[in-house]
């Protein structure tokens, strides 16, 4: 029986299309790969080739032919011997399958851990010592636990987080890395996926962006391109946010960048014993994690549990301060302003209650509307930028969760909306500061 | 699920036993068979895939690896189950060859429940962990990275596994492919890197994206050695990464750039302006890897007529079974939508 050569689809979007030019003629011989015409879109000009071999039988639409639609029969093949009249009438094409209109599944997320009190023994230490304790711990755990990164071996950490892994572990497990942020990231989570639980410090966040493509098309959508083989256990850590005069490209705060990703967890601890359980339950998470560091809280010190089997669940926020005039969210080194900013505030008669965010995505809606309906305000404080920011986020949760509590409209307080300064008086002017978080709480009260 | 039950039927028969494939001794007429097979069934696939493209069965991106199939054919033979690969958007045909079952590579082209990625990844994004295949990548030279860590994870882990990371002519330009070269000759990884220059990175040819003297003496400032290969030859390939896979192995990375040619355009939509009808007929004419072993076979008394006509048959049933699977695969379930994005903790 003859086969149809049918109209095909070049683009995603072709619809129809033009028979420019026959390169074949009756009677002629094909086999698979043979150009038989020339198709023009809007776009371009192309070739269809023949997939079957055999004789052509028939031309069904002749040279010049417009607004031909895709899947109609322009040509006609048969088998040697066979006779051209049996060219059957186009049979009309076959609709591709198409589901019902999805009805819109759950999207409850699976809600995490408690955190459990802890009774346990503390020891006083740095936000820079929890972090080491963390990794060596998990580290002695399990052994497909490494820490990569530059100046992470030797030199013990740009910031002297990885102190003494190299002597405990030896140089298989603590690699001193190239400069080549791009490589060893990729190089990290291609190790994730051949089993392997890399702990990979960028000397801070902003050399990151080198990476960045690894960490979103590679570590945080794999897993769903692959319909779930692809898990990718993997922690990207180092100092984020910023420091201290090193001006616009040393200080930029990323918490919305990767906030922003699904497939990726985001965490930003800010005291000691958080630094520690939260790494340590970023280490054991099957998922991308990205741990936001503070190089300014890496000397802050805190009573931080010895047990190795204590965690901090990821995905719950934590409250700093208990209060019931007006909520002020914050997280990593900007919790140290909403305190302070809730001191100035305790003064003037405004109790306000201070939240650690702790976990940028997922954030704990849970808590944040909670705390709204104890005090119907909000304030949010970050040193990142406004636009597109943690608090244009925490403003949506306000509205979408605690809409009928609200007194005042959420306000956010930001970094400024310009690249970070050198200048000391420019730098302080560009962060947000106790006065103004304490102004932008005295709004929301109308005090 | 349905891919698992049907993957003895439709896989690709070539043998990933690497110690099978014995430097130097030529390969016997069975695993010539079997490489011929190998390479026509990719060949087939390839051209269905292109057809139900034009169908409208399959959407977005396609690129199809019709020309190229000796590369991955003969590097494959070299290859044993310890073994990890990982390769770009240009992926069908190493997946064939690693051994995936062609129902479920069809039917992740049509984005259907029965494909590898359940529909979620397309053409360009398939994995099997069962057969060590690490996708499938969308961003020019983003595995080139993600193949020394591969190799990184044998090595750590004490195993003599090879990576294998295929990429373009095109994406050899890629600033990750230095930092790569460089992390692994530092740290001696088992890394095969493959380019597969098939003279163009979309319409761009060689000569106009990439200076110096070859893309195979890129590894020279890293102490990594290259080869030109005839990638149109599935025994000069297979000779060539028996060697190189074996240097590999013993922590001494290297790089094999195959000369080869893709046949149909870069991807579906590709105007063809960028070279003549004339180059494509004479590379198809004069070089085409399937016609070149099928001539060995013959002519060197390795099958008779009737063993290739059953392969062609055998060949053509699998393909006919895949697209017919793909077609009537179901569309994945809505809640589909939600799921795969992240592992529970
Ligand atoms: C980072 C990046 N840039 C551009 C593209 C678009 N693109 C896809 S394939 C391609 C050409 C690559 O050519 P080559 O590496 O030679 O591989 P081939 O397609 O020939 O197999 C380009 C530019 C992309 N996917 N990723
Ligand atoms: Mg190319």
């Amino acid at each position: 029986m003859p086969v149809a050569v049918t109209m095909p689809a070049l683009s995603p979007t072709m619809t129809e299309g033009t028979l420019a030019r026959w390169l074949v003629s009756e009677g002629d011989r094909v086999s698979p790969g043979d150009v038989l015409a020339e198709i023009e879109t809007d776009k371009a000009t192309m070739e269809v080739e023949a997939v079957d071999e055999g004789i052509v039988a028939s031309l069904a639409v002749p040279e010049g032919t417009e607004g031909i639609e895709v899947n109609a029969t322009i040509l006609w093949l048969k088998a040697e011997g066979e006779s051209a009249e049996a060219a059957p009438v186009a049979e009309a094409p076959r609709p591709v399958a198409k589901a019902p209109p999805p009805a819109k599944p759950s999207r409850e997320a699976s809600k995490p851990a408690p955190e459990v009190d802890y009774r346990g023994e503390t020891v006083e230490m740095t936000v820079r010592e929890a972090l080491r304790d963390a990794m060596a711990e998990e580290m002695r755990r399990d052994e497909a636990v490494f820490v990569m990164g530059e100046e992470v071996a030797e030199y013990e950490g740009a910031y002297k987080v990885t102190q003494g892994l190299l002597a405990e572990f030896g140089p298989r497990r603590v690699r001193d890395t190239p400069i080549t942020e791009h490589g060893f990231a990729g190089l990290g989570v291609g190790a994730a996926f051949g089993g392997l639980r890399p702990v990979v410090e960028f000397m801070t966040f902003n050399f990151a962006m080198q990476a960045i493509d690894q960490i979103v098309n590679s570590a945080a959508k794999t897993l769903y391109m692959s319909g779930g083989q692809m898990g990718c256990p993997i922690v990207f850590r180092g100092p984020n946010g910023a420091a201290a005069r090193v001006a616009a490209q040393h200080s930029q705060c990323y918490a919305s960048w990767y906030a922003h990703i699904p497939g990726l967890t985001v965490v930003s601890p800010f005291s000691a014993a958080d630094a520690k359980g939260l790494l340590k339950a970023a280490i054991r998470n099957p998922n991308p994690v990205i741990f936001l560091e503070n190089e300014i809280l890496y000397g802050q010190r805190g009573a931080v549990p010895t047990d190795p089997e204590r965690t901090v669940p990821i995905g719950r926020a934590g409250v700093l301060r208990p209060g019931r005039d007006v909520t002020i969210v914050a997280f990593s080194r900007m919790c140290a302003v909403a305190l302070e900013a809730a001191e100035m505030l305790a003064g003037e008669g405004i109790d306000a209650e201070v939240i650690d965010l702790r976990t940028l995505r997922p954030l704990d809606r849970e808590t944040i509307a909670a705390s709204i309906r104890k005090t119907n305000r909000i304030v949010s404080v970050e040193e990142g930028w406004p636009v597109a920011g943690i608090g244009s986020e925490i403003a949506a949760i306000a509205m979408e969760d605690a809409f009928d509590w609200l007194d005042a409209p959420a306000m956010r307080v930001t970094g400024e909306d310009v690249p970070m300064p050198y200048a000391a008086n420019l730098e302080a002017l560009a962060l947000p500061d106790a006065a103004r978080v304490a102004a932008a709480a005295r709004a929301v009260c109308y005090a | 699920m349905s891919r698992q039950s049907s993957k003895k039927r439709a896989g690709a028969s070539a043998k990933r036993n690497g110690r099978a494939a014995a430097n130097g001794a030529a390969p016997d007429s069975g695993r010539l068979l079997s490489w011929y097979r190998d390479m026509l069934l990719i060949r087939r696939f390839e051209e269905r895939a292109g057809q139900m493209y034009g169908m409208g069965l399959i959407g977005g991106f396609c690129h199809l690896y019709i020309g190229q199939e000796a590369v991955v054919v003969g590097i494959q033979a070299c290859l044993g189950e310890r073994d990890s690969v990982v390769t770009g958007y240009r992926d069908h045909g190493h997946m064939l060859a690693a051994g995936m079952d062609a129902r479920g590579v069809m039917a992740e082209l049509t984005g259907r429940e029965g494909g590898y990625s359940r529909g979620k990844g397309g053409s360009m994004h398939m994995f099997s962990r069962e057969k060590n295949f690490f996708g499938g990548h969308g961003i020019v030279a983003a595995q080139v990275p993600l193949g020394v860590g591969l190799g990184f994870s044998h090595r750590y882990k004490g195993e003599d596994g090879v990576s294998v990371v295929y990429f373009g002519d095109g994406a050899a330009n890629q600033g990750q492919v230095y930092e790569s070269l460089n992390l692994a000759a530092l740290w001696e990884l088992p890394v095969l890197f493959v380019i597969e220059n098939n003279k163009y990175g979309m319409g761009t040819a060689v000569s106009r994206a990439a200076a110096g003297s070859g893309l195979h003496a890129r590894g020279g400032g890293f102490g990594i050695p290259g080869r030109l290969v005839d990638g149109m030859d599935v025994r000069a390939v297979h000779a060539a990464a028996s060697e190189a896979v074996a240097e590999a192995r013993a922590g001494r990375p290297a790089i094999l750039e195959m000369e080869t040619y893709r046949y149909r355009g870069h991807s579906m939509s590709d105007p063809a302006k960028y070279r003549t009808r004339e180059e494509v007929n004479r590379m198809r004419r004069d070089r085409d890897p399937i016609e070149r072993l099928r001539h060995v076979l013959e002519s060197e008394g390795h099958a008779g007529a009737d063993a290739l006509k059953a392969i062609d048959a055998e060949v053509r049933e699998i393909v006919s079974d895949a697209a017919q699977f793909a077609e009537q695969s179901p569309e994945p379930d809505p809640s589909e939508l939600y799921t795969d994005v992240l592992l529970e903790a």
